[in-house]
């Protein structure tokens, strides 16, 4: 028999070679604010620094937006409103899909500037980040003149001037979500990115310059909570759009009681991934993997809480397991980087924090592990607890990083009485061959985002958006316009 | 000799029951003239709180029957409330100072508000929802769900077609319903559970309680199982008490400021957009092959 | 138990694979792996002596010109069983394989002791592996056993050659049927006997069907490699084959085997190309990153 190797035969182990993009960028020193189509320096005269968190080396300052700075850029989008809102909708529409085109000529350069500032794989950045915020801004562009389509027996009207914050996980796709349909609708805004992440957003206002977006339709200012205060309780706005926390998005429905603003939120969320023991196992396991490590888990809709059938569990812990070893963990830069950097030393440490009580609690940890992760930067292993309970803090609580709660179920009662025990109703995951068994669950699971033997889907005509603790409003879709008109 | 007259005692519609308040309270109520009219339950937190409790235990099943048998109930009650026309303008004109003529013009507008939500209730998914061409394979849909319990607070006026016009919408919805009714006017409320038990509504899906507002507002703003609020007829310091106590659980919360003639338009008052704050939206996301 | 399979998911990992970014070092050594791991085919009923003396000749030294470090040889040789004593012949002591297609190639549609025989004559002929089809009008009309049967029978033929099954996966249409079929493939070629690593392969295609090999069709087939070895600890081969034709192409699969199987399967004992134009399309990339200039077609013998 023939059993002799083949001769020359190169060795068995093949190692990706570095594959850095190499994108020439250049970021200015400083930052300035966004308002009234100009760059101008902040009154309050303070700045605050942006880091590259893969490799803690700063990037560029950024203007800090004082009360009077956030002032300015209400009144700018309030001057600017009645000329914006009159234009007819086919001219709205065409500013729209000028920036949509712009993004796409840019796409690079925007794809670059995001994993540097925010740390996620330059892949992720540019297959899913800027492809997404480009079809964003070229949907709603063609509902600009469509709109009383969309509202049947209604006529529709602009809401005013919008104040939009936006957190640091998606930080120009949501700055898309927020500003296409607001336009759209013909309001005018004024968005507020995350602290960590103000650069896309930036660079996204030199493309509104190039475009001649009239001057004051979009302001920019950028800041901390302080700012974000001052936006949200300025008496000039009409509407709040915030994505963030659970915890935020309470106190800022509190704070705007009364005042008449009309409110979208879209807060933090503990989804349930259900796997069945009729599912595609192979695939199911692909979708937990996308559930809860892309984008390092800092993710709204994370599929963080895993429910498998017990007869399957140990199968999938094992195929889960051997998966993982493929996952690439490390410089953000590298094309090949399947998992990046943990957006802030602070998202860092609550993270470990909560790995930390999870084994306090019981739980056994599983670590990736395969990899030796950068000494600089702020890093976290892609990891997932056995041993779990629902009543477990990390099965409870939204960690916003890689770390996954696995626990089993017997029966579909089970598993939707389990999934749905959380205040958060954002999304989750349903994994089974059987069609009556998948639209059954899908019905019966309380909310806004059911991915049925998928996960993490994302695309502008599809509504997002939570029950309960998640917020409300959508964004995407048909129904993402509802939050930017009156009806008359 | 003139025969003694049996008046009704009012009391509270709660669980498909007629309870009097846990209270033990009653307010007398005035008529337009400033004599006391009647009496009725003074409902306390505890009846509020026993009404959230057998209105959640209902929302599964009120959301689960189909959209046509909801219909078909909603339809119920039109029918109910029709055969009970002079009764409801004669409660109506009770305490209120309208005249015969009036009431019965509300009645019939809260009878035929009944029925425009009876056509709704296997129709406004098809105007709210839709098909998302996604760019990817997948076959993609958004429908409207029910939300739970829905906690109304009805105007001082128009009592009856306030209450109905504010119920009906997250009832088409499948939501079930806690209602403080009228507090100027409470009589057509307190009889009105006698028409939701005569229309097979089942128990715990519409629950009514009289009293004050100031009672219970704090506990409408913030019990956690309260999925949304529907209120007309607030005064500021009451709709600041709903959104504060409403953000502890990001409660929907949906203040109507209609006032007069404008309850009468069904445009305003009974459109899928009336709907459309008491559904959650839902997208199903399910892997299609393109080839 | 039959396997579920989602194909849009499937899709959509396989094309993450394409993904990779496979730049300067890591390429060269994977395109020298893809040529390590081709089994040089010509299946034509016009195939001459002479022209499977060429093809062996090419397979031992896939360029002439001068290269350091030297290239490696093919993997196999894979020709008709009339052929493989001039192949055979042709690759004494070269350490590269003899491959032949048997069992009524390319449609299986003969009586198995036809078939059966054709595996005979192609291992007392000198082959060191068997390329076999299933019997798939048996499969798709729901007759496992039968083609259980016949693929262990054919197993027991080989003796000590290799075996690999060929699914004609073009035929069976459907993702699910593809995984049904290669755990069915499996589990047959194990009841003739105890496998050792790398001694029985399943293969997609023929080449003589459309669509050959696919990104997909291969992922399925090593998840089902993949559970084997989670069930038994032996490890599986594959064979991807037909429609395979470029090096980037190769470097794609190659991505695709080192992420699900893992670094152990990135030998010519556990995975292989079917190919006949893949291997010069390697050898141009190859040369070009050696010389730092574009080859043209005339540099290259034909494969």
């Amino acid at each position: 028999m023939a059993t002799e190797t083949t001769t020359n035969t190169p060795s068995a182990s093949w190692e990706y070679s570095a594959a850095p993009e190499r994108f020439p960028i250049s970021i200015e020193e400083t930052h300035k604010l966004f308002i009234d189509g100009k760059f101008v320096s902040p009154k309050s005269r303070k700045w605050f620094a942006t880091t590259n968190p893969a490799t803690d080396e700063k990037l560029a300052d950024i203007a800090t937006a004082g009360a009077a700075d956030v002032n300015t850029a209400v009144l700018a989008a309030k001057k600017a409103l009645p000329k914006w809102s009159k234009l007819p909708g086919s001219e709205r529409a065409k500013y729209l899909y000028r920036i949509a085109r712009r993004i796409q000529e840019r796409a690079r350069e925007f794809a670059v500037l995001e994993t540097l500032d925010g740390g996620k794989p330059i892949k992720e950045s540019r297959d899913v980040d800027v492809p997404l915020v480009a079809q964003h801004f070229f949907y709603c562009a063609g509902w600009a003149d469509k709109l009383e389509y969309a509202f049947p027996g209604r006529e529709v009207q602009p809401i005013g001037v919008c104040g939009q914050i936006i957190p640091w996980n998606f930080p120009l796709m949501m700055a898309a979500w927020k500003l296409a349909p607001a336009l759209a609708c013909g309001n005018t805004c004024v968005l507020k990115p995350a602290e960590t992440t103000s650069l896309t957003a930036l660079r996204l206002a030199e493309v509104l310059q190039e475009v001649e977006l009239p001057a004051g339709v979009v302001n920019i200012v950028t800041g901390a909570g302080d700012t974000g205060k001052h936006l949200a309780e300025h008496k000039s706005i009409n509407k709040l759009a915030f994505t963030g926390s659970t915890g935020v998005g309470k106190m800022l429905m509190r704070n705007s009681a009364g005042t008449g603003k009309r409110l979208t939120l879209e807060l933090g969320g503990k989804s349930a991934n259900i796997i069945f023991a009729d599912a595609a196992i192979d695939q199911a396991v692909e979708g937990i993997v996308s559930g809860i490590y892309f984008n390092q888990g800092h993710v709204c809709c994370a599929g963080s809480r895993l429910f498998v059938e017990e007869p399957i569990l140990e199968e999938v812990i094992q195929k889960l397991t051997h998966r993982m070893k493929s996952l690439r963990v490390g410089d953000p830069m590298d094309k090949n980087t399947d998992v990046g950097a943990i957006n802030s030393r602070a998202q860092l440490q609550t993270i470990e924090q909560y790995i930390k009580t999870g084994i306090a609690e019981g739980g056994q940890l599983h670590e990736a592990n395969n990899q030796q992760l950068p000494s600089k930067g702020n890093w976290c292993n892609p990891c997932f607890f056995t041993d779990i309970q629902p009543s477990h803090t990390i099965a409870r609580e939204e960690i916003f990083g890689p770390v996954l709660s696995v626990m089993t179920f017997r029966t579909p009662e089970e598993a939707i009485t389990r999934a749905n025990n959380t205040p958060y109703g954002l999304a989750a995951g349903v994994w089974t061959d059987k069609g009556s068994k998948v639209f059954e669950v899908a019905k019966r699971l309380e909310v806004g985002i059911v991915w049925c033997n998928s996960y993490n889907q994302f695309d502008a005509a599809s509504p997002f958006g939570g029950f309960k603790e998640s917020g409300f409003g959508r964004e995407g879709g048909m129904q993402g316009l509802k939050p930017y008109v009156k009806l008359v | 000799m003139s025969r003694l007259t049996v008046p009704k005692t009012y009391k509270l519609y709660i669980g498909g029951k007629f309870p009097r308040t846990e209270s033990g309270r009653s307010i007398p109520i005035q008529d337009c003239k400033g004599e006391i009219a009647a009496h009725i339950c003074h409902a306390s937190r505890k009846d509020f709180r026993e009404a959230v409790e057998v209105a959640a235990k209902a929302a599964h099943g009120w959301s689960g029957i189909t959209g046509y048998l909801r219909g078909q109930i909603l339809y119920r009650m039109a029918e109910m409330l029709e055969g009970r026309r002079e009764e409801f303008a004669a409660a109506i004109c009770a305490t209120a100072d309208v005249t015969t003529a009036a009431a019965r013009k509300e009645v019939d507008a809260s009878i035929d508000r009944l029925v425009c939500f009876a056509g709704w209730t296997d129709k406004y998914q098809q105007v709210l929802g839709c098909q998302n061409p996604v760019a990817s394979n997948f076959y993609n849909f958004t429908v409207p769900v029910s939300q739970g319990v829905t906690c109304v607070i009805a105007p001082d006026e128009p009592s009856l077609l306030g209450l109905v016009s504010l119920i009906a919408a997250p009832l088409c919805a499948g939501n079930t319903v806690v209602a403080l009714g009228s507090q100027k006017h409470p009589i057509p409320t307190a009889i009105f559970g006698e028409v939701c038990q005569t229309s097979d509504v089942p128990a715990g899906v519409i629950n009514l309680l009289t009293g004050k507002r100031s009672d219970l507002i704090e506990q409408v703003a913030t019990h956690r199982q309260v999925a949304s609020v529907n209120a007309a007829g607030l005064s500021k310091k009451d709709r600041v008490t709903i959104e504060v106590g409403a953000a502890d659980s990001i409660k929907r919360v949906s203040f109507s400021s209609l006032k007069g003639d404008a309850w009468y338009d069904p445009q305003l008052c009974a459109s899928p957009w009336a709907i459309e704050p008491f559904v959650e939206m839902k997208t199903i996301w399910h892997p299609s092959s393109s080839h | 138990m039959r396997r579920h399979v989602d194909t849009v998911m499937v899709e959509q990992r396989a094309a993450s694979f394409t993904r990779r970014s496979i730049k300067t070092q890591s390429k060269t050594q994977g395109l020298r792996l893809a040529l390590s791991m081709i089994d040089l085919t010509t299946l034509e009923g016009k195939d001459s002596d002479e022209k499977v003396r060429s093809l062996c000749r090419k397979a031992i030294t896939p360029w002439e010109g001068e290269i350091t470090p030297s290239l490696p040889s093919v993997a196999a040789v894979c020709v008709y069983p009339s052929l493989v004593r001039i192949a055979k012949r042709a690759l004494e002591g070269s350490g590269v394989h003899v491959a032949s297609v048997a069992t009524g190639f390319p449609s299986g549609q003969f009586p198995l002791s036809v078939r059966i025989d054709d595996v005979t004559k192609a291992v007392e002929a000198g082959a060191d592996e068997i390329d076999m089809v299933i019997n798939r009008g048996a499969f798709l009309s729901g007759h496992y056993d039968e083609v259980a049967e016949e693929i262990k029978q054919v197993r027991i033929a080989c003796g000590d050659a290799h075996l690999k099954i060929i699914l004609e996966t073009g035929e069976l249409e459907t993702l699910e049927n593809v995984r049904a079929a290669s755990d069915l493939a499996i589990e047959a070629a194990a009841s003739a006997g105890p496998i050792a690593d790398g001694e029985v392969f399943i293969k997609t295609s023929t080449g003589k069907v459309s669509p050959a090999a696919t990104m997909p069709v291969t992922l399925v087939m090593l998840d089902a490699i993949q559970s084997y070895f989670d069930k038994t600890g032996v490890r599986i081969g594959m064979k991807p084959a037909g429609g395979i034709r470029t090096a980037k192409q190769s470097l794609h699969y190659l991505v695709m085997v080192k992420e699900t199987l893992g670094d152990d399967w990135l030998t010519p004992n556990l995975f292989r190309f079917g190919a006949s134009s893949l291997a010069n399309d390697v050898l141009r990339q190859l040369v070009r990153q050696h010389t730092g200039r574009y080859t043209a077609n005339f540099d290259f013998s034909e494969a």
